[in-house]
């Protein structure tokens, strides 16, 4: 008999063994499947977020300078710009007029920006695909659409009444869904800010490595500012999605902890019925080898099946479904939250990770107390 | 069809690796077809100067993380503690730790 044979005949063995304890294996699968797909949700969530806020703010200003008063953020003078713009290095300075704007009707905060091209259209607004209004009849928030009027209550008191002229495109939402893009006139009258003054200025660098300089430049000059890199920017997001997938992790430390404990029974404590077939199969003439080997196939026929599932249901769960489980943690107490759909990114790095922190160690703990069952005389075991 | 069970063992296998296929062929799909609606976004950052992602936007400093500072969570009130949800899942910047309070 080829070796070929030989094993198609154990994992024939193995998976009849397995059809006898059908309830068991079906309940370890199901938890098995779980805690993996659990796992693979995180995994996949966490790297594909991390990608795509990469790739998103690689497009962020390359320096954001804020001014500090007294140890909060304040608004800058605009004329701040005009010495920056002198340092060696930088491209472009340009201020940003930017602020939150709590409407207590809808009772969510918008984030409220000035945009060069509507400057020649006050009145009109651009918003993002997420804000919405408390709608005049009742209670339901609507999601405001085009040539809607949307009210704001300025900082004096007095109403202003902005027409929305465009809504950014839907799939924006993760950088812009609370967005709301008014003009210069619109914004300062909103929030009564000084003319002389911006909420921040944002450069162009000729060249990024000269950054650190210009950063230590600005600070010379002007010490109560804080300049703030892009590469911080996306140092922030990195730590952010590490430190929130390591969170997920620990808050399912105790599902994880839960299928530890299983597999650890079920691999230590053989079911007298499982030691007895051990024993007859010894007795009718099978060697401690062949026992391993058919241990081995069970482990990884459990493993594999609950491996495939598990990463597959995960894929769906976060590609396909925006990871609805994660989303109740995820929104907090967010009124307006993005609808994001995130391009997904697995690699075979990923997958293996997850193999040898999940398969690898189920078919190890399998092997270790049939090693030991396979090893004593058969007599015995039958006996017990 | 299956004359034996190690069959099953291998047709599962089979289709397992299949899925694993079809994923990796998604995942390659997709980016592929979101790459212009990608660059489109990435243009929108760039024109507006976005600086944050609008993952959470019940507080100033879940809003724009990179942009805040130590003390934004708790400036409320004399002795605020920050409390809310997103504030516990989301890490300090980590440029803050060492410029905070110049």
């Amino acid at each position: 008999m080829g070796a070929f044979e030989k094993q198609r005949n154990i994992v024939d063995f193995t998976l009849s063994s397995l059809g006898r304890r059908k309830g068991k294996i079906i309940s370890l699968g199901t938890v098995y499947t779980f805690v993996i797909f659990l796992l693979a949700s995180v995994l996949f969530f966490t790297q594909a977020i991390k990608r795509e806020a990469a790739l998103l703010l690689q497009e962020a200003p390359e320096m954001t300078v804020q001014r500090l008063e007294a140890g909060r953020q304040g608004s800058i003078p605009k004329h701040y710009g005009d010495s920056i713009a002198a340092i060696r290095g930088v491209q472009s300075v340009r201020p940003r007029l930017w602020g939150y704007y709590y409407d207590s009707l809808s009772e969510a905060t918008f984030t409220i920006m000035v945009n060069d091209e509507l400057n020649e259209k006050p009145g009109e607004i651009i918003i993002g695909s997420a804000v919405k209004v408390r709608s005049a009849a009742g209670a339901e928030n609507r999601v405001v659409r085009i040539n809607d009027t949307f009210p704001f209550k300025t900082y004096d008191g007095s109403a202003l009444l902005l027409k929305v002229k465009g809504i950014l495109p839907l799939t924006s939402e993760l950088e812009a869904a609370d967005l709301i893009l008014v003009s210069e006139k619109d914004y300062r009258t909103l929030f009564a800010v000084n003319n002389d003054h911006a909420t921040d200025l944002v450069l162009r660098v000729r060249n990024t490595k000269e950054l650190t300089t210009i950063a230590t430049k600005i600070v010379q000059l002007h010490p109560d500012t804080r300049p703030v890199s892009r590469e911080e920017i996306l140092r922030t997001y990195e730590a952010i999605f590490d430190w929130r997938g390591g969170l997920i992790i620990v808050t399912m430390a105790g599902v994880l902890f839960a299928f530890i404990i299983l597999a650890w029974d079920k691999a230590t404590g053989l079911s007298a019925e499982e030691k007895r077939e051990i024993g007859v199969l010894k007795a009718i003439g099978w060697e401690t080898a062949d026992i391993l080997l058919m241990k081995f196939w069970e482990g990884v026929s459990v493993s594999i099946l609950a491996f495939i599932l598990g990463v597959f249901l995960a894929y769906l769960h976060v590609f396909v479904g925006s990871a609805l489980l994660f989303e109740p943690v995820l929104k907090g107490w967010s009124v307006l939250y993005p609808d994001f759909r995130l391009t997904p990114h697995v690699d075979a790095y990923q997958l293996a990770t997850l193999f040898f922190l999940t398969v690898i160690p189920y078919t190890v703990v399998t092997i270790i107390p049939s090693w030991r069952s396979a090893t004593i005389d058969p007599d015995s075991v039958m006996r017990t | 069809m299956f004359q034996r069970k190690s069959d099953i063992l291998a047709a599962y296998l089979f289709l397992g690796i299949l899925a694993l296929g079809l994923i990796f062929t998604d995942v390659a799909m997709r980016q592929h077809l979101d790459a212009p609606v990608l660059k489109q976004r990435r243009e929108i950052v760039r024109v507006l100067a976005l600086t944050d992602l609008a993952l959470f936007t019940e507080a100033r400093y879940t809003r724009h993380p990179s942009m805040a500072d130590r003390n934004t969570p708790f400036q409320d009130h004399p002795l605020s503690l920050e409390h809310f949800p997103s504030g516990s899942i989301l890490a300090l910047p980590p440029h803050l730790n060492t410029t905070a309070t110049q």
